[in-house]
């Protein structure tokens, strides 16, 4: 290992049923960098993504076996408490799911059930999330407006303020731009750069151009398996695996 | 198939459709229209601000004030109760066992197998009970009895509606961190507000309309209770019983009675309409 990381994966298989979605991936994810898991839809992406937080356990008909390591706790250990692992990684899924809420109790939905109760200090977290997100000069006006009038753009950035607000260390995209319009994808893939001073960040794509524009560094999946892995700009360049070149040149998809 | 056959086919269904719609519309229309002119003769102001004098069966004066007070007190107290009971077991259904799980699947059967059982039963079980217990009938008895039949009605109705729920909404919850139960209480329910609503309205009508289940549970008087353990008069008895008289007046009485009570539905769905919407101003569409 020739980076720092505190997340790391060690021969996790999932499946469904009969069906096996992950076979034996074992991957150390780069501390404050954004790792890029590309590969054709159905390939395991989400799962792999989805069994990070846990949220695979509300799946019927689960089945996980591996570890995850974060921090040095085995996340699947039965004594570790789920909304413990929950809270050190923001997701940001598909399509933005704001909360049933106004703007403001979104992002404070999180720290409120983690014991912040004061008023002020609520304000002030819902107010420097929103400057993270890049979303407060165009919400500050509404923060007490129901957050579903958003664009879906904004939505989105919602979301990722939100997740901030529980102050994880991971931020998880399960491809977060995938509803978004050419320009609000720009414009999250602009915070996501910029977070990563700060988080792991771990983006679930399928579009290749956006894996060039913001990979760190790379991850290949197919058919559940994890081919290749390694710095985005040597695996681009130089993918070792015959099918990661076949997927890098379109062959397939 | 000629274009000809078609078309005629496509004319014949669209006939049939129609014809159920206004079946069912014009139904509606013959109903009120039938309460309401037969009601006319007996409908007075007294009707609403007194209780019955010379007895429910052949007293022609007076009002059907103790049915209304009781039937409202009957239906609130076994709305109440079947909300205390539906709400636990949908969230517990939704979030607390897999979709698939046998304990699901059979409480759903259970609820639909009550949903099913005909309402003199749920009257007569409760008047065993009560007979057991030696219990004389009473306000009480009848809100548990309406209570158990608003039940499954109530609880299947929410567990549609949350069932509806998207699981990236519920994610979104617990990936911050939350608890089932928060995420029950802050998140599902909040969305799924508007249709918890309808289901405790439609639980309400069915108990506010019912009188088999309490004939023998809620018994029948002429003044209005003033504590749970004494008989309450309800709408739908004292219809049945004035329109069993042999007066003509008493009967006129029943559609009076009966006009009231649609009246009072009506009343509670345009109420609740008003509320549903100002509730659900954060609900994503």
């Amino acid at each position: 290992m020739d980076f720092p990381t505190h997340l790391r994966i060690q021969n996790l298989s999932v499946s469904y049923g009969d069906h096996l979605a992950l076979k034996d991936v074992s991957l150390d994810v780069p501390d404050k960098k954004i790792t890029v898991i590309i590969g054709p839809s159905g390939c395991g992406k989400t799962t792999l993504l989805k069994s990070l937080n846990r949220l695979l356990d509300s799946v019927d008909g689960v089945k996980i076996r591996g570890n995850i390591f974060v921090d040095d706790e085995d996340i699947y250990d039965p004594r570790v408490e789920v909304t413990h692992i929950r809270k050190k990684m923001g997701l940001l899924s598909q399509k933005p799911q704001v909360l049933p809420m106004s703007v403001f109790d979104n992002i404070a939905y999180g720290p409120k059930i983690h014991g912040t109760s004061d008023r002020k200090k609520l304000s002030r977290i819902v107010e420097r999330e929103l400057r993270a997100a890049g979303l407060w000069d165009e919400v500050k006006d509404r923060l007490h407006e129901p957050a579903s009038q958003l664009s879906v753009g904004q939505q989105q950035r919602l979301c990722l303020a939100r997740g901030l607000a529980v102050e994880p260390e991971i931020i998880l995209g399960d491809e977060p731009t995938s509803a978004l319009d050419p320009q609000s994808s720009r414009i999250v893939e602009q915070r996501l750069i910029e977070l990563k001073s700060d988080y792991t960040v771990i983006v679930v794509t399928h579009i290749l151009r956006q894996g060039r524009r913001i990979a760190d560094y790379l991850a290949f999946l197919y058919l559940g398996e994890l081919v290749e892995h390694g710095p985005a700009e040597e695996v681009f360049a130089h993918p070792k695996d015959p099918r990661t070149r076949a997927y890098l040149t379109g062959e397939i998809s | 198939m000629t274009l000809n056959k078609r078309k005629t086919e496509e004319r014949i269904f669209k006939f049939l459709m129609m014809a159920s719609t206004v079946i069912v519309t014009g139904s509606l229309l013959v109903i009120i229209g039938t309460i309401v002119v037969k009601s006319l003769p007996a409908l007075r102001l007294t009707m609403l601000t007194q209780t019955p004098k010379g007895g429910y069966y052949l007293g022609k004066e007076g009002g059907i004030l103790n049915a209304i007070v009781g039937s409202l007190y009957l239906a609130s107290g076994a709305t109440l109760l079947a909300v205390l009971v539906s709400l636990p077991i949908v969230l517990y259904l939704n979030l607390y066992t897999k979709k698939a799980s046998a304990l699901a699947t059979f409480t759903r059967f259970s609820l639909d197998v009550l949903w099913g059982i005909p309402s003199i039963v749920y009257g007569a079980f409760g008047f065993i009970v009560m007979m057991t217990l030696g219990l004389r009938a009473s306000l009480l008895a009848g809100i548990f009895i309406v209570g158990l039949l608003e039940l499954p009605i109530m609880a299947r109705a929410m567990d549609e509606v949350i069932r509806l729920i998207p699981q990236a909404l519920i994610d979104a919850s617990y990936s911050l961190g939350a608890t089932k139960l928060e995420t029950a209480l802050k998140v599902i329910v909040k969305q799924s507000l508007p249709g918890i609503l309808t289901a405790v309205l439609i639980a309400f009508g069915r108990g506010i309309g019912d009188a088999a289940s309490v004939i023998f549970t809620a018994g029948f008087t002429d003044s209005i209770p003033t504590s749970l353990l004494q008989p309450a008069a309800t709408l739908p008895l004292a219809i049945f019983y004035q329109l069993g008289s042999p007066l003509l007046e008493v009967q006129q009485r029943a559609y009076a009675s009966a006009a009231i009570l649609t009246l009072i539905i009506l009343a509670i769905s345009l109420i609740s309409r008003v509320l549903i919407k100002k509730f659900t101003r954060h609900t994503i569409r």
